[in-house]
Parts: C-alpha cells; structure tokens; sequence
C-alpha cells in the first residue's frame, strides 16, 4: 500500500512483514529508528510470535544473532558505523558459520573523529566479511531488497548486509508502497535451514578447521558468492513477478547492477547508494545539453558482478567513479573493483571520494565532475570539494612546531575562529 | 526423621555411590547416562574441566529428558572435544567464538522461544578466561536480561588454551607465562580479583552456585536443581588443570578438596542475590598443603621461598571463612 512513510519505518514493516523469529538490537544512530519500529511491531504481536532481544552491545547483537540462526530462526539486527565496527568478530563468524542473517547497515562515517552523518567507510569496511552486500538507492528499493535478501540468504545459507545511507535515506520522509504481507509470504517461503542445532538430530557446529580443509571451507563461501550472481537476477525476475516493481529501483539490471543512459554513454558516473539521485539528475542535464553522460549504480557489491560491470562500462570512454568511502594510502575501494571488471580493456577511471562524513554532494558538484572529465582535466585521484586551504593551514601549523595539537581539533578551531 | 546422608561415611573422602539408595545414585554412575561428553577427547591425563563438563552435561541431560543444546566459549574444552573428524559431544553442541558463549546460548534460548519448544534448555559454558575477562560484558548483559541460560564457568585460573597466562581469576602469586615468579613480587599480583559468582549473585539471578571437582555429587545436584529453574543461572566449577597448574594429573581430585578444604574456594548456593546455602569445611587445612603440591606456587617455599606471601594467602582464605562461615555446624 502506498504510504508517506519515513525510510526506517518502511524497512521495518517490511522486516515484520518477512516475519522473522528473532530481533536483536542495540542502538546507535541513524539506524535507531528501525530498530525502535521493530520493537513497537513485536510488542503489538504483529510478527506473530517475534522474539526482540535488548542486548548490551552490537558483538551481542551479532552472537545471538548467530545462536537463533543456528537454532532454526529466521533473525535479523541493524546496526551502522562504530556499531558495524564493534561487531566485526561475529560479523565473520556468521558468514564462516553460514547463517542466513539479515543485517541492515545504515551506513555513517567510522571515527576518529566521530561523525554521525553518512558516508558508507562502515560497510565497506566489511566488504571482504563473506557477507553479500546490497546497497539500496533509494527509500523503495531500500525496503523491497529486505525481503530479496532474506530469500538469498536461505537459499545460500549466506548472511546478506542492506546497506542504506544514513539520514538520507533512514530518516527521508517518501512516498513508499510497503510490501503487503501476503506478496511476501507468497515469494519468501518458510525457512529451511541447512544446519541446526536440534536435540533429535545432535551435530557439532564450529569446530576448528585446520589447513587440511580452511582453504575448502573459505573456496565454498567464495563458491556462494559467486552462486548468488546467478541467483540475484532469478530473484529479481521473481520479486518482480511478485510485486509488480524490480527490488533495486526503476532503473535496476538483474539487481546487479542499475543502469541509466548507459546505451550510447561517453562519460558513465558509478556509485552506490543514494547519491545515484543527484547522480541521475546530473545525467539528465548534460543530457539536456547534448552530451552523452549515463550512470551505473553498483547493487550487489559482494558479490561483485565483474561481467554486469564489464559488459555495461566497456563502450565507455571516461569513467567516474563516486565513492563515499576510500583506502587510505591507495585510493578507492569500488575503481580498484571496476578496474577488475575492465583489466585489459583501456579506459579512463577517474576515483573521486564525496560526501564524507555527511558532506552534501551537491548537484552543482557532480556537474563540474562531468565537466571535468569531459575536459581532461579532472585528477586519477580526488576529494570532492575539499577546502584545500583549510588543510594547508594545518600542514603549515605542524611545520611551525613539534606540538601541534590535535589534528581535528586544530582544524575546528580554525574554522571558527577565522 | 533420618540422619542426614553424609558422603564420607565410607571413611575415605570418595563419595560412597554403594552406600545410597537407587534415587540418590549420581547420574554418572547410572547405567543410562547421556556420555554427552563422551571419551576419546584431547583432554590432558587428569583435566579438572574434562571431568567436570563430563558431569555437568550428563547431568543437564538427565534432568531435561535428554533435550539440552550446548553452547561452548574458545578454549581448552571446546579444542580438546572437538579435534574433527571426531567430536565427543552426543548433543547439539556449537562453538562460535571466545567471549560469547553467553549471547549465543541467549539467541538459542529466544529462538526456541519464537518456535515455542520450551522442552528444550540452553547450556552455556567457558572458561575462566572466556567468562570472566572477555566474555564478562556480554555474560552480565544475558544475567541484567535473564535469559533463560545455565551458564557454566569451568575455572582453571588461567588461560590454558594458549598456553597458561594470567587471566582475571588467577590467583595472587601464581606463576603464569605472564606472571613470571621473578623479580621483586613474583608471580600474579595481589589485586582484588574477579569474583564472577559474587558479581552474579549482585545481579539478583535466579540462581548462582559454586562447585567443585572434588565433590562431584554436589554438582550434579547443582546442574539439576538449575536446570529445574528458568531464567539466568550461573555455575563456577573449579576444575584444576595439571599442566597450567605443575600438578600431578592423580592429584587433581585432591587439589580441588584442598582448595575447598583451605577456605580458598567456598562452596555455596544463592537464589535471587541470597546465600542460601554454604558446604562446610570438614577438616581445614592451612593453605601451605594446597599451594605447596602446585609448581605455579613453587617459589614460595624452600630456602628462597616468601613465607609472607603463604601469609597473605592464608588471609584470603581465612577473610573467606569468615565471610561464608565455613567452619560453622553444617545445615
Ligand atoms: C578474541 C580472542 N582473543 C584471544 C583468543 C585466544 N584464546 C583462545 S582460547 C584462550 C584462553 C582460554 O582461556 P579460558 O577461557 O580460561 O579457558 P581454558 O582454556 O583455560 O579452559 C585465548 C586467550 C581468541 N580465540 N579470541
Ligand atoms: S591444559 Fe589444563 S584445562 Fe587444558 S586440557 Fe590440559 S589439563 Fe585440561
Ligand atoms: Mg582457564
């Protein structure tokens, strides 16, 4: 039913309507708001029999997570940022188990300094956890690829991260059809797990693995990963079926991969997330100019679909890759991906990191981006709008004296006080 | 009203299994027991945890019509166990990783909640290491939650899994291989220790008992009156380790005694935050008996040993004596 809903809420009736066993959570913004919907949703015994669990920190989030999974739940948690961080370990245990978990990540910037505005540095982080990684661009598609994942999840018995941006999408009041319960309960069957504990049929799960079968264990996780690429575009075909719309948004391909005036497209912009909007309307003004700019939006980061991406970019001329996360010391996360996609084919990728820490990307921003590329004259590697000056100051101040201060905070003083 | 039954009637400290009736008789010694944690494991010659997981989960089997699912912290007893192809667990038993046997066994419980199977229970179990230092938030948040989990702390002093270091519960002046006994204070520091079964009880559970492998009847009926409650129950059983230790694997029975014995480790039950029972020392032993037979105790004896040090550790056991009444009429 259509509704004006805020993102987070949609999301949650969404996770109710998937009926799930299991709900752990522990807060830490932006994703606060689906997890207090969810426990509104259980009290009012709208997920039938749901359990919701207060746990005392995201690592427990995650370990009861893994004990309901193993146990036959179907179970989900949210977390974001230093949430997502203080998870890691379970994080990969779930995927080494192979629980079928459902995670929201409400993506926001990882601290020092602590920042609670988006960017996406926390799932990235996790990109090499085993976990399947969606990103959805916008509040629809966020809700819709809830229930894709699910599905995923059980039929690989492979933990899947959502990951949607926090604030923008999480607290974005939208016009959204939330999943009527019926449609999900018709395209995502009772759960079947693979492994169990249960008293009638008593296994051991998780014992230690030696170099005799480690390397097996971890080629089956990768062996899953690649399995979902087939499997991704059978579920969308699905879910399509089901719901009358592609889970990953109007301009979806397969749920791989998005693509919008790819066709005859001399410049492409690749993100993930909810930058792909002003991304899009960025296309459509150049377009409007005659200039064949179009925009690809990744879906599935993990797995990575290393042929969707060939296949959509290598009639391109210039690349621009909009990354909201980086690896320090290199540079970015996704080009270093999509160069894979490309090796061998010779084109252009310009990297360009935006909206750190909650930055705006402004349409104005990404037109010069297209400008630049087109001119030749846009950097291998670059920060969107970053105050170069405010950056030379501080250099200028570590030269002048041993003790400096802290960095941050130095660069917060200057703003303020100039 | 017939005398109470009281186990050393044999004259020896063994507990006299012949001398009871059939519904007094220990779970391990029925013919029917579960063997859940069932022979050929790596346990070393005369592992105080082998023995007392042995009992716990026979008994948590026996008292739950054979439906218990184990959830099992990093360490000695998850290593030895489960050395695949083989395993010694005959239940459903999974190990996830070192500080969080307790939110694991918490997601077990909520699930078997959801699916409405409340015939099966949810045993937790760790180490010293796995319970008191890392995995002690997380366990204090299923107790502050009561989560309907057993919780079983089998406490060798020391993390012996990696290969004897200091842990929260090692005790003042024992040597580690991070507690050298060299330098000026030899050996773990005087500090005010973890009590993880005091630290329980103030979190007002259900349910929190201490054991010992020297007194292996009490602990099955520990198991059992816990597993015939709900709600978080903690358990710490001392197990002593002959490697971690230096103690001779036959005399690991005898080293649990002297520890109860000495007044080091009191035995006691407390429901809702309250003691409400203590086992009294029979004979009391000063503590020189319990530490001397122990290498990881050896430089406080003989010409260069620390006399003081024997001092202060007869303190703690006498401030321990007084605390519990330990040498008061038995109930
Ligand atoms: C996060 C993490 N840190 C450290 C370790 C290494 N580690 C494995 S078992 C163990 C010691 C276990 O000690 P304890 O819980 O007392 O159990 P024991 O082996 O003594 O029975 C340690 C330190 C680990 N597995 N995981
Ligand atoms: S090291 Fe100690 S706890 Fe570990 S198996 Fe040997 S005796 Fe048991
Ligand atoms: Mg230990």
């Amino acid at each position: 039913m259509l509704q004006q809903i805020e993102g987070s809420k949609a999301v949650a009736e969404t996770i109710a309507a998937c009926m799930p066993d299991v709900v752990c959570a522990y807060p830490i913004s932006p994703q606060t708001h689906i997890v207090e919907a969810l426990d509104e949703l259980t009290r009012l015994g709208k997920i039938g029999n749901c359990q919701f669990v207060n746990v005392e920190s995201e690592f427990s989030a995650m370990s009861v997570a893994i004990g309901a999974s193993a146990t036959g739940a179907r179970t989900y948690t949210a977390t974001a940022s230093q949430g997502l961080l203080f998870m890691v370990e379970p994080v990969y245990n779930a995927s080494g188990l192979g629980l079928p978990i459902v995670m929201t990540v409400a993506n926001r910037a990882i601290g020092s300094p602590i920042n609670i505005w988006n960017d996406q540095s926390d799932s990235m982080s996790q990109r090499d956890s085993g976990w399947i990684q969606l990103y959805a661009q916008d509040n629809q598609s966020a809700a819709d690829l809830h229930i894709l994942a699910f599905r995923l999840a059980e039929e690989l018995s492979l933990p899947v991260m959502v990951c949607m941006d926090g604030f923008i999408l999480t607290h974005a009041m939208e016009e959204i059809d939330v999943a009527d319960i019926d449609l999900v309960q018709k395209y995502l069957p009772k759960f079947a797990p693979r492994q169990v504990l249960d008293p009638q049929d008593p296994v051991s799960i998780g014992a230690m693995v030696g170099p005799e079968a480690f390397t097996e264990v971890k080629y089956l996780g990768h062996f899953k990963q690649l399995k979902a690429l087939e499997i991704i575009p059978e579920l969308s075909e699905q879910f399509e079926e089901v719901f009358g719309r592609p889970a990953a948004g109007p301009d979806d391909y397969k749920g791989l991969v998005t693509k919008y005036h790819l066709e005859d497209a001399e410049v492409v912009l690749v993100a993930l997330g909810s930058v792909l909007g002003t991304i899009k309307d960025a296309v459509d003004e150049h377009r409007k100019n005659g200039i064949k700019v179009g925009a690809m939006g990744i879906t599935s980061f993990r797995p990575f679909p290393l042929d969707e991406v060939r296949k959509s970019l290598k009639h391109a001329q210039k690349i621009v890759v909009v990354e909201r996360a980086f690896a320090p010391g290199v540079g970015g996360i996704v080009s270093s991906n999509i160069r894979t996609a490309l090796s061998a084919i010779d084109i252009k990728i310009n990297t360009v990191v935006a909206g750190l820490g909650g930055r705006p990307i402004t349409l104005k921003s990404i037109s010069e981006l297209v400008d630049k590329a087109l001119y030749g004259s846009l950097p291998e590697f670059s920060f969107m709008d970053l105050d170069v000056e405010l950056v030379e100051r501080e250099l200028e101040r570590n030269l002048l004296t041993r003790r400096s201060g802290p960095m941050a905070e130095n660069l917060l003083k200057d703003l303020g006080t100039r | 009203m017939s005398t109470p039954l009281k186990f050393y009637q044999v004259g020896s400290f063994a507990v006299g299994n012949r001398l009871l009736g059939d519904e007094q008789l220990s779970v391990q010694s029925r013919s029917d027991r579960t063997n859940s944690l069932t022979s050929g494991h790596r346990a070393c010659q005369g592992c105080g945890e082998a023995l007392g997981a042995r009992y716990v989960m026979d008994a948590a089997m026996a008292a739950t019509d054979g439906k218990v699912i184990a959830v099992n912290a990093t360490g000695c007893l998850e290593v030895f166990s489960t050395p695949y192809p083989e395993t010694s667990w005959r239940l459903p038993w999974m190990h996830s990783l070192f500080g969080n046997a307790a939110p694991v066994a918490t997601g077990v419980a909520f699930a078997l909640k959801a699916q409405g199977r409340s015939d099966i229970r949810v045993v937790a179990q760790g180490g010293d290491g796995g319970t008191v230092d890392i995995g002690f938030g997380p366990l204090s948040g299923m107790f502050e939650r009561n989560d309907d989990v057993l919780y079983v702390c089998y406490d060798n002093e020391a993390y012996m899994n990696t290969g004897v270091q200091r842990s929260g519960a090692t005790p003042p002046a024992a040597r580690t291989n991070t507690t050298h006994a060299v330098g000026e204070n030899p050996g773990a520091s005087f500090t005010q220790g973890k009590n993880l079964p005091k630290i329980a009880m103030a979190h007002g559970i259900p349910y929190v008992a201490t054991a010992s492998v020297s007194d292996l009847h009490d602990l099955e009926e520990k198991v059992t009156k816990a597993m015939s409650m709900h709600g978080a129950r903690y358990l710490h059983v001392l197990v002593p380790c002959p490697l971690g230790w230096g103690t001779r694997s036959e005399e690991t029975i005898k080293l649990a005694r002297l520890a109860t014995e000495s007044g080091l480790f009191p035995v006691y039950e407390a429901e809702d935050g309250v003691v409400t029972a203590t086992k009294k020392i029979r004979k009391q032993v000063p503590v020189d008996e319990y530490l001397q037979i122990q290498k990881r105790f050896s430089h406080l004896f003989g010409p260069k040993g620390n006399p003081e040090l024997v001092k202060a550790i007869q303190e703690i056991a006498n401030r321990n004596i007084a605390e519990f009444d330990l040498l008061g009429e038995a109930q």
